[in-house]
């Protein structure tokens, strides 16, 4: 298996990335690169095997927790924003996205 | 009387104690040290904030608290957010970032007394093993300046290594602690998963990423481990129910009778013979302080290296899609609209390894490969972590390197991502399988360079391998042995605070390291 420039181009804009021509194309060598050492993985039969999600699931049975559903924090809401790009009067500025 | 910089972590806590020396004093020794930093290991400082610390842990020191840690300083890796000192992850995207709490890790050692010298640089968002793909410049490795350190935790290990830090956090998703403290002759220990929080390092494969102490010997991480350790119930729901432990509890009992399980695929083609001598050695100095080596095998080892390579960048692609230039981190100026926006932000912001990582994890999550790629690489991460339950049948530690080579130099496998992910095949397969791992000081291969040995211990049974590490660590010196960078003669360090101005900018990198 080997990715085309197309699957590139799709891939950019499912991760949300720009890359530039040059980048892309080194992506896409280094990529199928990397997929060459996957195939072995591949082949491996695993049929019946449950995913290992949780590493000491393969010895316990691991519950993830929740949490209660209270409030457990006061409001940060300036701390918060100290590293945001764009705020003003307490809001995230972003975009307009509807016209 | 030895330098303090030399002293190792319960000899400063003693002094500390009997008042031979203040917190604050020990603070700005340290400072200096960090000041003078050449090897690119810091990337925050901060006297005040770090003084203030001090000071605090003089005014209990003088009220009779006698914590075993309190006063003694640590830094710690980028990758844990810090109320007083910037967070970046290593990454561009992140310059600057102030965040509005501690890492539970931060707070558990600053609980226990530690004074926090500043933040370490590494890997961006710890994706790599050289520590060359930090946006702030790649970390020297102080046994020869023309070498890399290991990444991700590369900063903490040379921090380490160059006495710049008696001790710091790192974090080991894929072999983050081991390999670094391999390449820069320290002691780490990765702990089993889920038993230091993950809250507050920044994720980058939640199912692998785990806090781990990385100091001079066996002994400083027991005391950093037992510190560092414990549930976090309400902040992080992958860590487990299991009480924090005293890791310095059975440090000194023998080892006779130990069975050392050497698995057969870590000493294959690809081993280099000086990294293979030394660890021969050092399984003889085992057999000598009274351990059986067995040989045992662990047949997935190959395959951890996609499964890893699958799995990891999945979840990084996940995780890092919270950095789109909304609520922090850095924001493109010139856009259109609000997916221009995201695209632009991201590409500005993440370094070649991290897109590399992300456009992998996009694809094998993707519509239709899920099941073949992502799904099958979690099967097989079951059956490697089986293999290691059917070879723990036959032997208590398993014991092996840390890395098939040395450090190798600076901008050697830039253009080869490839070679780097294939030099983590002996760090992987213990990551996957979640089990502690711990790295001390071996020997030394060609050039003088150290050559770490690597060993892996079941589930929760991090005390046993903090056990052996020391015996041996009391039996050899390679774990006392100094990079000559670090020589308190060497004309980058200074005996004192450098002047006002001088060294990194108060409060650390805001724009990132020229």
């Amino acid at each position: 298996m080997a990715l085309t420039p197309d699957d590139i181009g799709r891939l950019q804009h499912l991760a949300r990335l720009e890359l530039q021509p040059a980048e892309s194309e080194r992506m896409l060598t280094q990529i199928n690169g990397f997929f060459s050492i996957v195939e072995a993985m591949r082949a491996v039969d695993t049929s019946g095997l449950e995913p290992l999600a949780h590493p000491v699931a393969a010895i316990d049975d691991v519950q993830l927790r929740l949490r209660e559903d209270t409030v457990s924090e006061t409001n940060q809401r300036e701390a918060n924003q100290r590293s945001a790009p764009a705020v003003e009067r307490g809001l995230f500025l972003v975009p307009k996205v509807i016209e | 009387m030895a330098d303090l910089h030399d002293l190792s972590l319960p000899d400063l806590a003693r002094q500390l104690k009997t008042k031979d020396v203040s917190a604050v004093d020990v603070a700005k020794h340290f400072l200096a040290r960090a000041h003078a930093d050449t090897l690119g290991a810091y990337l925050a400082i901060d006297d005040d904030v770090t003084l203030a610390q001090a000071r605090e842990a003089d005014a209990r020191i003088a009220n009779g608290d006698a914590a075993p840690l309190l006063g003694v300083p640590v830094a710690h890796k980028d990758i844990f957010v810090t109320k007083d000192f910037p967070s970046t992850a290593g990454s561009k995207m992140l310059a600057g970032y102030r965040s509005p709490f501690d890492a539970t890790v931060v707070d558990k050692l600053a609980q226990a007394g530690m004074v926090s010298l500043g933040k370490l640089n590494c890997d961006e968002f710890a994706m790599g093993s050289s520590n060359e793909n930090s946006a702030f410049g790649a970390v020297k490795n102080p046994w020869d300046t023309t070498r890399i350190p290991g990444g991700s935790s590369g900063g903490s290990a040379v921090a380490v290594a160059a006495r710049l830090a008696p001790a710091a956090t790192g974090t080991d998703t894929g072999g983050s602690i081991r390999q670094p403290a391999s390449f820069c002759g320290i002691t780490g220990i990765k702990p089993t998963y889920g038993r230091a929080s993950r809250y507050g390092m920044i994720a980058f494969a939640s199912s692998l990423d785990q806090a781990g102490p990385m100091a001079r010997s066996a002994e400083d991480c027991a005391l950093l481990l037992s510190a560092m350790c414990g549930p976090d119930p309400d902040r992080d729901s992958t860590s487990l129910d299991r009480p924090a432990e005293d890791f310095s509890r059975s440090l000194t009992t023998s080892i006779e009778g130990l069975r050392i399980g050497v698995p057969k695929e870590f000493f294959g083609a690809g081993l280099a013979a000086d990294v293979r001598a030394a660890i021969d050695a050092a399984l003889q100095q085992y057999v000598q302080l009274g351990a059986r080596l067995v040989e045992i095998s662990l047949p997935r080892t190959e395959l951890s290296i996609p499964v890893y390579y699958i799995i990891a960048p999945a979840e990084a692609s996940s995780n890092l899609s919270r950095f789109d230039g909304v609520k922090f981190g850095h924001r493109a100026q010139q856009y259109g609209d609000l997916v221009d926006m995201y695209k632009k932000t991201r590409a500005e912001g993440f370094g070649d390894e991290v897109k590399r990582r992300i456009m992998i994890g996009t694809y094998v999550l993707s519509h239709g490969y899920y099941d073949a790629y992502y799904l099958q690489a979690q099967k097989i991460r079951r059956m490697i972590a089986d293999d290691f339950q059917q070879a723990f049948r036959q032997c208590d530690v398993i014991a092996g390197p840390a890395a098939p080579t040395t450090a190798w130099k600076l901008g050697a496998r830039s253009d080869d991502p490839v070679a780097n992910y294939l030099a983590d095949i002996f760090t992987l397969p213990g990551s996957l399988a979640g089990l502690p791992g711990l790295c001390h000081p071996c020997g030394f291969g060609e050039g003088g360079l150290p050559v770490g040995l690597q060993l892996l211990g079941n589930y929760f049974d991090e005390a046993r391998l903090l056990n052996a590490a020391h015996r041996f660590q009391q039996a050899t010196d390679f774990h006392l042995r100094k990079p000559e960078q670090m020589s308190p003669h060497a004309p980058h360090f200074v005996s004192s605070l450098p002047p006002e101005g001088a060294g990194l900018p108060k409060g650390g990198l805001s724009g990132g390291r020229q």
